[in-house]
């Protein structure tokens, strides 16, 4: 057993895979709590897809994929916000506008340069099992920006999200916190991208906030079940795309969609089984 | 109850508006009201929808920029003891169902104080939960706030409001879908507060209740129609001027009727006669601007 759990492990590449998608378990869904909570799961996803055409860009002019990347998820972020202020097109149908415009930009512009369309497939679903010692100290210190900023922010932006006015008159600048929000999500996809790629990191942003919101009713307790489902589904969908041999991307989501199906059904509190046995007593 | 600020004049003063105009996108909802508050007084504010009530809330929160005239608190500019003012707004913009107890949205209310960075203290913990105690909910510190009743849940949102120690208390309609429980809480918190010197300004549509629980009502109809004593304030002219003919008939009969059945709360009755009159003898507002 021991041998079978350590196998995949003995190589550095699996060393470095399992490095990097613990890290991004563990950003995500500390960041993903705000994402349920806010209800910013389109956003995210948006945002994630917004990417695209910045990261043909950087390749074309052969600069940095993480600024291309940064750059492009920030554009739609202030796109949307200008879009849907004042209430000139709802926030929702400005991202659905934004969101398909820059993936087909970005498809656009990834199949004008030939030798890079094989690569599609990774940005969509991402690649960790060819992740470098570099990419991982860019994802850590990225990653460690982003959990500080969180830290730094918890009261302001726990009062802004329950209570927004409430905020106002403590002197919270709501815009800038919405702002700084949008950017530490931005970042937070960003480094995200190597790992699930853009096609599946808003199932890590939502899927285990969501799985922790079933199981406790306080915020900070919240963000630590989130990162624990977090990490645990790095490590099994790692080991099922090892042993598998399936996309790892794909593992890692679908761990975590187990996880928050079986909460879902067996959640002591709210679980679907329990409200079917207990009679429909709530 | 006491801001933290030593600094606080010692006069009874007070709460001083002086030609306040606001609104949200270019709209006036409230002009050109001027009036003062006094220290520990408990102020109701009625007019119909739309009348600016909230826009007057807003503003005195320092939520809304004026688009003229100027607030001043312990004749300070708004903003400079921004600590001294908690306002309950009203509950449609709070997210119900975000993951915190109820202690949690009481300790809040210490954040004021503390800033957002330095932890909380066992004093801060002490004086959250005898704010729930004084709102009756002290079994309910650790219940998530979405699975509270409405009652309850405002109910944690004055003793939020407790916790901020304020110097002036902006409620919000609070009496609003509560039950007869929480509303008599709400009451006997008032009385409490007006004993310690804490101002209190209340929205209400219940022109009874504004009638009869409170000293001083301001009737806003986007200006101020009129300030004073109810018995000042509601004169068959002024209901007449602000709810129109057909609510007058309505309101104003059950106002004036209920109003002044000889109750001892009420300081109207001596006046209580004249109201009944339809024509123009009661005496005007007393306190309140020139009417335009």
């Amino acid at each position: 057993m021991i041998d079978w759990l350590a196998e995949p492990f003995t190589q550095p590449f699996m060393q470095r895979a399992l490095l990097a998608s613990l890290m991004v378990g563990l950003l995500c869904s500390v960041v993903g709590c705000y994402v349920v909570l806010r209800g910013m799961a389109f956003l995210g996803d948006a945002l994630a897809h917004g990417i695209l055409p910045g990261i043909a860009v950087a390749y074309l002019l052969d600069g940095s994929l993480v600024v291309g990347a940064l750059v492009a998820a920030l554009v739609v972020a202030l796109g949307v916000g200008v879009l849907s202020r004042q209430g000139t097109v709802r926030e929702d149908t400005a991202i659905g506008i934004l969101f398909s415009a820059a993936l087909s930009l970005g498809v656009v512009l990834i199949s004008s340069i030939r030798s890079y369309a094989v690569d599609l497939n990774h940005i969509l679903f991402g690649d960790v099992l060819s992740v470098g010692a570099s990419d991982l100290w860019l994802t850590a210190g990225l990653g460690l920006v982003v959990l500080l900023a969180v830290l730094f922010m918890y009261r302001a932006l726990m009062v802004y999200s329950f209570d927004p006015v409430f905020a106002s008159t403590l002197g919270v600048r709501t815009e800038l916190l919405r702002m700084t929000l949008l950017v530490l999500l931005a970042l937070t996809i960003v480094v995200s991208l190597r790992t699930v790629g853009v096609g599946l990191v808003a199932a890590m942003l939502v899927t285990p906030a969501a799985t922790a919101y079933l199981l406790v009713r306080r915020l900070a307790p919240m963000m630590l079940v989130a990162a624990g489902v977090g990490l645990a589904s790095s490590l099994i969908g790692l080991y099922v795309s090892y042993y598998a041999n399936v996309s790892s991307g794909a593992a890692i989501v679908l761990t975590a969609t187990v996880l928050f199906f079986g909460v879902f059904l067996f959640s002591p509190r709210h679980g679907l089984v329990r409200r079917l046995t207990s009679g429909g007593k709530s | 109850m006491r801001c933290a600020d030593p600094r606080l004049p010692e006069s009874p003063a007070r709460l001083e508006l002086e030609d306040v105009s606001a609104g949200y996108k270019g709209v006036r909802a409230l002009r050109h009201v001027t009036m003062q508050v006094a220290h520990g007084a408990r102020l109701a504010i009625v007019g119909p929808n739309g009348s600016g009530k909230s826009t007057l809330f807003k503003a005195l929160a320092g939520l809304l920029p004026l688009s003229s005239g100027s607030i001043r608190i312990h004749g300070a500019p708004l903003g400079v003891h921004r600590d001294c003012v908690a306002y309950v707004p009203q509950r449609e913009e709070v997210d119900w169902r975000f993951p915190v107890t109820a202690l949690d949205v009481v300790l809040m209310g210490r954040y004021g104080r503390r800033g957002w960075l330095r932890r909380l203290t066992a004093e801060d913990v002490a004086v959250a939960r005898r704010c729930l105690e004084r709102m009756g909910m002290e079994r309910f510190g650790a219940r998530p706030i979405a699975d509270l009743s409405g009652g309850q849940q405002q109910r944690v949102f004055l003793a939020r409001a407790l916790a901020q120690e304020p110097h002036i208390l902006l409620m919000d309609e609070p009496f609003n879908g509560v039950d007869v429980g929480t509303r008599e809480t709400i009451l006997a918190l008032l009385d409490e507060l007006s004993g310690r010197k804490v101002t209190a300004l209340v929205s209400t549509h219940d022109l009874k209740l504004a009638a009869t629980r409170f000293q001083v009502v301001a009737l806003l109809n986007r200006e101020l129609v009129a300030y004073g004593s109810p018995a000042e304030v509601f004169t068959s002219a002024n209901l007449a001027e602000v709810f129109g003919g057909q609510a007058l008939f309505l309101e104003g009969g059950v106002v004036v009727d209920q109003c002044c059945p000889g109750e001892a709360t009420c300081p109207a009755h001596d006046g209580r006669h004249q109201e009944h009159q339809p024509s123009d003898q009661s005496p005007r507002t007393a306190g309140g601007p020139p009417r335009p």
